[in-house]
C-alpha cells in the first residue's frame, strides 16, 4: 500500500501528524504535510487510514500498489 | 435577499425551520429537537434566518463531509445570497479584506499558510509545558481563594487568554490590560457598548505592538505576521484582523468549552471518573473528543453559497443559493455516533465537525486540544471533591452567540 498527499489541497492542520506520527510531519516554512514514510508498515494502516479519514481537506489516500 | 424557486428535479418541496434553533430547557447539552428530526426525515430541507431568507440547512454528517470539501461551494461572503450570521457581519462583509475567512483556494490555501506556522503540531507540542504550568497556577489560586468560586472567571477565560497571550507574544507589562480587555470583549456579562470599546482598544494595541514587532521581532505569531507585513506577503491591515481574528476566535470557544465540559463530566460522574483516574494521555484525548462531539459549541452553523448546481440527500441546491450546515446535529447523527445521546468517553468520536470540516476547519484545533487535554486532565486529579455549588436548573446558560457556554459555574470543593 502506498500513501498519497496531495499537497495543493492539503491546508497544514497536522491531523495526519497527530493520528500516524511515524508516516506524516510538517514542513518547518509553511505547515503543509511530509510523507516520511509512503510504504507504511502493515501494523500502521489503522492510524493511516483514520488520517485520511480525518483529513479535513480530503488530500490523503491510501492506495493498494 | 430573496428566496429561490423550488429545486429543479426535486423530490419535494423542502421544509423550512427558524434558524438557529434554541435548545431545549430539559436538555440544553444537545441540538434543538425540530433540527435532530431534519437529520433523520429530511437531511437536506432549508432555514429561515434574520433577514427572512431561506438558505439551504444540511444536518447529515455524511453530507456535511461531502459538500465541505467540494469545491462547487464557496466561503465568498460578498457574493449574493450568502447566509450571513447577523446583520452586523452582513454589513462589514463588502469592507473585509481577503482573509482566510472569506476566501476559497487557492487564494484561501495561499492565505492559510501565512498563518498556520504557529499552528503546527511540533509548534503546539512545545507550548504544552507553559499551558500546564499557567493551568497549574491557575488552580493554585482558586484554591487558595474563598469557595465557592466562579469556574468561568477563574478556569474557563483565564485559560485561553493566558495561551493567547504567549502565542501572540503580547509582553508580560500588559498582560493585564490586554486580559482585562479580552475578557470584557468575549464575557456574556458585558454590554453591547462595553465589548466595542474593548474591541476597539484591543485592534489599536494589536497594531501599535505589530509596528514594534516589524523592527525588533521574537518568536511569536505576530512577529511572524510582522516579517509578512515586511516582506509584502500581507498588509498591516490584515495582520491585525488575522491577529484579532485569532483573539476572539480563540477565546471565547475555548473558554465555553472548559466551563460546559467541567458542567457536562460533573453531570456524568462515572464518565468524570474516567479522566480523574487514568495516567494515559491518550485517554485523556480520546475523552476531549467526546467532549467536543457532544457539546458542538459553535451552534449557529457554518455558512456557505453554491457556485454551481449541487445534488444532494434528494435535492438539488442550484447555484447561488446558500447553505448552511449545522454542525451539532450531524455530531449528534446515529448513522456516525451510534446513540449519540450518550456521553461515552471512550467512544471514537475524533471525525466529529466541532471544528468544521474542509479546508476551514479550525486553525486552532490542535492548540484548542491542547488547553482542554491539559484542563480535564489536571482539574478533577488536582480538585477530586469539585462539585456544584448551585443547583443544575440554577446554572446560568448564554445560549446566544456564536458558540454557547454558561455565564457562571459555582463550584466549591
Ligand atoms: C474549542 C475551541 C474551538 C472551537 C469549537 C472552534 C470552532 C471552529 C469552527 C467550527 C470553525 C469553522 C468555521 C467555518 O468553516 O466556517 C473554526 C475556524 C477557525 N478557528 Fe476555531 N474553534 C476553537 C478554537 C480556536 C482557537 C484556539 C483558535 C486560534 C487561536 C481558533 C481560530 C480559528 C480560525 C482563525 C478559523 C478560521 C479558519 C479558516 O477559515 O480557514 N479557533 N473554528
Ligand atoms: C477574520 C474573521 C473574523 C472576523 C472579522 C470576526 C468578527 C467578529 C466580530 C466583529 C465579533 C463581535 C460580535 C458581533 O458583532 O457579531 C465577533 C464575535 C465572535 N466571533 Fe468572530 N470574526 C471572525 C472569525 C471568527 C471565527 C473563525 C470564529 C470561530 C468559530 C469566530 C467566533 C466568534 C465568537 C465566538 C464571537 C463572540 C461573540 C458572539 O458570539 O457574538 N469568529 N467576531
Ligand atoms: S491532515 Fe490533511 S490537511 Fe491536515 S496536514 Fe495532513 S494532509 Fe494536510
Amino acid at each position: 500500500m502506498r500513501v498519497e498527499l496531495d499537497e495543493p489541497k492539503c491546508v497544514a492542520s497536522g491531523q495526519c501528524v497527530v493520528e500516524a506520527p511515524d508516516v506524516f510531519d510538517q514542513r518547518d516554512e509553511d505547515g503543509v504535510a511530509v510523507v516520511l514514510d509512503p510504504h507504511p508498515p502493515e501494523e500502521l494502516y489503522d492510524q493511516v487510514n483514520e488520517a485520511v479519514a480525518i483529513c479535513p481537506a480530503a488530500a490523503l489516500r491510501l492506495v493498494r500498489e | 435577499m430573496t428566496d429561490t424557486a423550488t429545486p429543479r428535479g426535486a423530490a419535494s418541496t423542502p421544509s423550512v425551520t427558524e434558524y438557529p434553533a434554541a435548545r431545549q430547557e430539559g436538555c440544553p447539552f444537545g441540538p434543538a429537537p425540530q433540527l435532530r428530526r431534519l437529520t433523520e426525515q429530511e437531511p437536506v430541507a432549508k432555514a429561515r434566518i434574520w433577514d427572512g431568507s431561506t438558505p439551504w440547512l444540511v444536518t447529515r454528517h455524511a453530507d456535511q463531509r461531502a459538500l465541505l470539501t467540494d469545491p462547487r461551494l464557496s466561503i465568498d461572503e460578498k457574493l449574493p445570497n450568502y447566509p450571513h450570521m447577523t446583520r452586523g457581519r452582513a454589513e462589514i462583509a463588502p469592507h473585509l479584506p481577503e482573509l482566510i475567512t472569506n476566501t476559497d483556494a487557492p487564494e484561501h490555501t495561499r492565505l492559510r499558510r501565512l498563518v498556520n506556522l504557529p499552528f503546527t503540531v511540533k509548534r503546539v507540542e512545545a507550548l504544552r509545558p507553559t499551558i500546564q504550568r499557567l493551568l497549574d497556577e491557575l488552580i493554585d489560586d482558586l484554591l487558595a481563594g474563598p469557595k465557592p468560586a466562579d469556574l468561568v472567571t477563574t478556569i474557563g477565560l483565564p485559560v485561553p487568554t493566558l495561551v493567547i497571550t504567549a502565542l501572540l507574544g503580547v509582553p508580560y507589562a500588559d498582560h493585564e490590560f490586554f486580559h482585562r480587555h479580552s475578557t470584557v470583549g468575549v464575557s456574556h456579562t458585558s454590554t453591547p457598548e462595553e465589548v466595542r470599546a474593548s474591541n476597539t482598544a484591543l485592534s489599536g494595541y494589536l497594531g501599535e505592538l505589530l509596528d514594534k514587532k516589524r523592527t525588533d521581532p521574537s518568536d511569536d505569531v505576530l512577529s511572524e505576521m510582522a516579517g509578512h507585513v515586511n516582506e509584502g506577503r500581507m498588509t498591516r491591515e490584515e495582520a491585525v484582523i488575522m491577529g484579532s481574528a485569532i483573539l476572539i476566535a480563540g477565546h471565547e470557544t475555548s473558554a465555553n468549552m472548559i466551563s460546559l465540559g467541567t458542567l457536562l463530566l460533573l453531570r456524568n460522574p462515572e464518565q468524570l471518573e474516567v479522566v480523574r483516574t487514568t495516567e494515559d494521555p491518550k485517554v485523556v484525548a480520546g475523552a476531549v473528543e467526546e467532549l467536543l462531539r457532544y457539546l458542538t459549541i459553535v451552534h449557529t452553523g457554518i455558512r456557505r453559497v453554491a457556485l454551481e448546481d449541487i445534488e444532494v440527500g434528494g435535492q438539488v441546491i442550484p447555484a447561488g443559493d446558500g447553505v448552511i450546515f449545522d454542525l451539532a446535529t450531524a455530531d449528534w447523527d446515529a448513522e456516525a455516533f451510534p446513540e449519540p445521546d450518550t456521553l461515552d468517553l471512550s467512544r471514537p468520536a475524533r471525525k466529529h465537525h466541532a471544528f468544521g470540516y474542509g479546508a476551514h476547519q479550525c486553525l486552532g484545533q490542535t492548540l484548542a486540544r491542547v488547553e482542554l487535554q491539559a484542563v480535564f486532565g489536571t482539574l478533577f486529579r488536582r480538585i477530586p471533591t469539585l462539585s456544584l455549588a448551585v443547583p443544575f436548573e440554577e446554572v446560568d446558560f448564554a445560549f446566544e452567540g456564536v458558540a454557547y457556554g454558561l455565564r457562571s459555574l459555582p463550584v466549591t470543593w
